[in-house]
């Protein structure tokens, strides 16, 4: 296991909503749902548009499971595993993240 | 193809039109080439609709023939050629032109012509007719330069030219020479009733007038001399004393013809020569002359069957009509005059509320034979029903006439009526073939009337269609869901209701309430939209900011590569020189790919999110305010120059266009709403193709309502005429405010129009009539939007906690580097894959 990377402090989270981190050299987004305390860490690019928005996205759920919407065409990814909803085959990164002591720090794979 | 076989059309009229889309449609066509003449300078139009013309529709509106048709099916067309004479033996048509085409079957569809009696005078100068497009230029260019007009006849046609009369500003006379107005139609009291409502509205009804000559007036150019020795005088003389059938090239070439003209036809509408057919308004059917387009297309049709060798035939015509004669509700069904041998009579008069209803019953009282309506001709389709299907009656048949009690109801059910039932006469489309089509997939109004055309004529059977949709469904078991999504089980329109009435002023309060779940971006923007334009709170407070899409979050709409465009408001289209530079200096300094948009202001494209506050406190601080190009709101209002410099214009359409820019800015709707404003008919703005349009005319402003551009274009609706600005505005509040309320998820006013049961009618009933008792509540919803609004722009660049949201990485202010130009035309443009490569290899090499 890589270790944790110290991104931001949770007041830079923004409630129902996403903000893109710089994470060693990658583009993170992370989504903070207040009703469910939860945050979620996906890759920033969109797969269909190819470009770096989806931290710009809406968040909600579909069938319970928490999604992210992409603002450009509308596709939804599944927050926890980065699987698109529509297209299976289609998929973003998704990377843990935790919120320790007031900060949120992320973790890459090896 | 040399083995094809020629067929002749003589007149382009509606119904000829009509019969000549049908064949094209049919198998027929590809065993004949085609001919029509057309004696009018243009191909078919719109008689029906001709008064709109006054309105400000032109010809092009009214055309009935879409573009390239004739081109498309190979149909040869002779514009401005008249037909002057058919040989039957040598099977051949001469033109005026000279023209002769030899024909295997030939349809006549020559129409009629008005019929002018013969009294000494009546081919004086401005003495005029109502037909064609000719005629009403005419009559608009005899107006220009009269005080009083005159028509000759009482019917349907008269006061529909009576109308045209007044709107054009005349003091309007309707001269008749029965003792009641639309003697064919009414009886005496229905009758008596129209024409006192008439009066009222200021027109002057003398009845019993027999003129017998027409010569010099004093004060007028005309005095017209009466059989009783009274006299009128008018500037204007318009006969509209009914039709004659145009059988003279039939007369002439020896087919056979009524005692009083029309071209004699059997079921199959042969002549007596059985290779030429005639149909329309020229044609005799059992000794009757159907003046009415309906009848006249179903013979159009029956031909085209007969042609492509199906058995078809003609067999009469429902006669009865409903129209609104200036604002007055008028209908007649069946034997309106109680001729049937035995029949009863059921009469229901309301002098206060000035409504006058009778019913005409069998001797059994089983069924409905006719009946009148004046004032109040709701119960139309429901009566209509009963007569032509032949219903049996409740026990008391007055009931259906009488004031609804509000413990009972007495309007048909769909379910009862047989599947022959006609819903759509203008189309011929039975309760058959509805649910044929609902059964085949149509699940909602738009895809019925798409599929069927039910409800695209005089759309007057709209509700009816909508009863039998909504029937249908509930019977084939298939629960439509209307719900918005799976949080919330309601329409778009029964949330509104939930916010209003629970005075909810954010998401997770109307989510805990009325849905489940976590929500999704269908539902957190449609309410996002809902608080707006009920609350008009700023939208990016923290409890609305995850109901905003991207573009609403960051004030800017979001491109291809993730960049935004930036769209100062140009309110009307008018900037300064001074301003035009401040814009060019800005896009100049942040690199910005800069474009005229189509609805004249000035889009920048190509900037990062972190650039987006530098830009605009630059535009803020020169006095410009955000566009909400990207909100589902008022873009813009387009105008085009109007009476201040255009030497044709009327009134000040920019100065208008300002001002409903201005007032209506920041109001989130459903979807964007467009607007535009014309300085005169001409329309240079493109209005009707907008949500909200409007034309000056000499007499006030005319508003349009609901049409679109874009990928589904509609022509909008004449809403209402000759509006002094403060009615103007009021109507457009009401209806933009009832829009905004009613209206589903993502629906362009176009659609929501499509959608609504009883259609314009009933959008004029709520918003000029005020039928729902809203219109002050619509008003002061609207008072509240204006008095609340902000720029948002402005409010964001106050904020620093909300400008840390511009930047496009929480932790660095690095860009982003998947975000790259190139150079094309003299601007920018986001580079392609290839190019990206290709871009930052160059870049590390270097
Ligand atoms: C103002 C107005 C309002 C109306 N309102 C209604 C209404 O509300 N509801 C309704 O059902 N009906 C209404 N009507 C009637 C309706 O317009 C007619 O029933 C319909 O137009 C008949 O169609 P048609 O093709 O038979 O005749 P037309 O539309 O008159 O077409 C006949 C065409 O043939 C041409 N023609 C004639 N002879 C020749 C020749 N020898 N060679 C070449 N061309 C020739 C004529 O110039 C004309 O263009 C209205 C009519 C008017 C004028
Ligand atoms: S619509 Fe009329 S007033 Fe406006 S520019 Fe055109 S011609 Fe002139
Ligand atoms: S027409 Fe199509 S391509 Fe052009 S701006 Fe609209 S959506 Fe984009």
């Amino acid at each position: 296991m890589s270790s944790w990377i110290d991104v931001c402090s949770v007041d830079d989270l923004q409630p129902d909503s996403g903000i893109c981190a710089l994470v060693g050299g990658r583009q993170v987004a992370i989504f903070f749902l207040p009703r469910r305390q939860a945050v979620y860490a996906l890759g920033n690019f969109d797969p269909f548009s190819r470009a770096n928005v989806l931290s710009r996205g809406m968040i909600g759920d579909i069938g319970g499971e928490p999604m992210v919407a992409s603002p450009m065409y509308k596709q939804h990814f599944h927050l926890h595993t980065g699987v698109c909803f529509e297209d299976p085959s289609v998929a973003t990164p998704a990377y843990r993240v935790r919120i320790d002591r007031g900060r949120v720090a992320v973790q890459l794979p090896e | 193809m040399s083995n094809k076989q020629t067929l002749v059309v003589i007149g382009n009229g509606m119904v000829g039109q009509h019969f000549l889309s049908s064949l094209a449609g049919s198998a027929a066509m590809a065993d004949y080439r085609v001919v029509t003449f057309c004696e009018e300078p243009r191909p078919a139009y719109d008689r029906v609709h001709l008064s709109e013309y006054f309105a400000g529709k032109t010809a092009a509106d009214l055309s009935l023939v879409e573009a390239g048709f004739f081109a498309e099916h190979g149909i040869e067309i002779h514009l401005g050629d008249k037909a002057v004479a058919i040989d039957r033996a040598a099977k051949q048509v001469t033109s005026a032109k000279g023209l002769t085409i030899a024909y295997d079957k030939l349809v006549l569809a020559t129409g009629s012509y008005p019929f002018v009696p013969p009294v000494p005078g009546h081919e004086r100068p401005q003495c005029l007719v109502y037909r064609t497009i000719e005629d009403l230029e005419a009559i608009q260019a005899a107006a220009a330069q009269s005080t009083v007009g005159a028509v000759v006849g009482g019917g349907l046609l008269g006061l529909e030219a009576a109308k045209a009369l007044k709107d054009l500003g005349l003091e309007t006379h309707v001269v008749e020479f029965a003792p009641r107005l639309m003697a064919v139609q009414l009886d005496e009291g229905g009758g008596a009733m129209l024409k006192h409502k008439i009066e009222a509205l200021g027109v002057n009804v003398h009845l019993n007038k027999n003129t017998t000559l027409i010569d010099d007036g004093m004060q007028c150019r005309h005095k017209m001399n009466f059989a009783d020795g009274q006299v009128l005088e008018t500037d204007i003389v318009l006969f509209s004393a009914g039709i004659r059938p145009r059988d003279e090239i039939a007369r002439q070439s020896g087919l056979e013809v009524g005692p009083r003209g029309g071209i004699v036809i059997d079921n199959q509408c042969r002549t007596s020569d059985p290779d030429i057919y005639a149909i329309g308004e020229c044609a005799l059917w059992n000794g009757q002359i159907f003046g009415l387009v309906a009848p006249g297309y179903t013979m159009a049709r029956t031909v085209v069957a007969g042609l492509s060798g199906e058995a078809a035939s003609f067999t009469g015509a429902d006669m009865s009509t409903k129209l609104k004669l200036m604002g007055v509700d008028v209908a007649s069904i069946g034997d309106a005059h109680a001729r049937t041998p035995g029949a009863l009579v059921y009469t229901y008069q309301n002098g206060s509320a000035e409504i006058y209803k009778r019913l005409v019953v069998s001797q059994d009282q089983k069924h409905l034979l006719g009946a009148v309506l004046v004032g109040d001709a709701a119960g139309y389709g429901t009566l209509l029903q009963y007569c032509l299907n032949g219903i049996e009656l409740p026990e008391n048949p007055d009931s259906l006439i009488l004031p609804q009690r509000s413990d009972q109801s007495v309007g048909l059910g769909p379910d009862a009526l047989p599947a022959s039932a006609q819903i759509c006469s203008c189309h011929d489309v039975s309760k058959g073939q509805v649910c044929g089509a609902i059964e085949a997939g149509c699940l909602t109004l738009g895809d019925l009337k798409a599929q069927t055309k039910a409800a695209t004529g005089c759309g007057g059977c709209s509700a009816l269609l909508k009863s039998v949709l909504d029937c249908e469904l509930s019977k084939m078991g298939v629960a439509v869901s209307t719900d918005l999504c799976e949080h919330f089980a309601y329409t778009r329109q029964d949330l509104y209701n939930l916010v209003m009435v629970g005075q909810i002023k954010t998401f997770d309060e109307l989510l805990d309430k009325h849905g489940k779940g976590l929500g999704c971006d269908v539902c957190k923007q449609a309410v996002g939209s809902i608080l707006a334009s009920y609350w008009n709170d700023y939208i990016l407070e923290k409890p609305h900011i995850g109901l905003q899409d991207t573009n609403d979050t960051f004030l800017a709409n979001m491109q291809k590569d993730g960049t935004y465009s930036v769209v100062p408001r140009i309110a009307g289209g008018e900037i300064t020189p001074d301003m035009l530079i401040v814009l060019g200096q800005v896009g100049k300094k942040y690199n910005l790919y800069t474009k005229i948009t189509g609805g004249q202001r000035v889009d920048f494209f190509g900037a990062r999110l972190e650039q987006l506050p530098a830009i605009w406190k630059e535009l803020t601080d020169a006095g410009f305010e955000s566009g909400h190009a990207y909100g589902k709101s008022l873009r813009t209002v387009k105008s085009c120059v109007g009476s201040t410099w255009c030497r044709y214009g009327v009134d000040d359409s920019v100065g208008l266009a300002i001002e409903l820019e201005n007032r209506y800015k920041g109001l989130r709707a459903p979807h964007k709403i467009k607007f535009a404003v014309s300085g005169c008919t001409r329309e240079c703005a493109e209005a009707q193709g907008k949500d909200i349009g409007v034309i000056a005319t000499e007499n006030g402003w005319n508003l349009y309502v609901c049409g679109n551009g874009g990928m589904k274009p509609r022509h909008a609706d004449l809403f209402a005429t000759n509006l002094d600005k403060e009615t103007l505005i009021k109507y457009i509040d009401r209806v933009l405010i009832f829009y905004v309320r009613t209206a589903a998820r993502l629906q362009r006013t176009s659609v929501w129009m499509e959608n609504m049961e009883g259609g314009l009618e009933y959008l004029k009933s709520v918003v000029i009539d005020d039928k729902l008792g809203i219109g002050a509540d619509l008003e002061q919803q609207m008072q509240h939007v204006i008095d609340t609004y902000q720029c948002e722009w402005k409010t964001t660049l106050q904020d620093e906690q909300r400008l840390k949201r511009f930047r496009h990485f929480v932790n660095s202010d690095q860009a982003d580097d998947n975000v790259v130009f190139v150079e094309e035309r003299g601007q920018i443009r986001p580079a392609n894959d290839f190019e990206r490569k290709h871009f930052k290899l160059v870049e590390e090499a270097a």
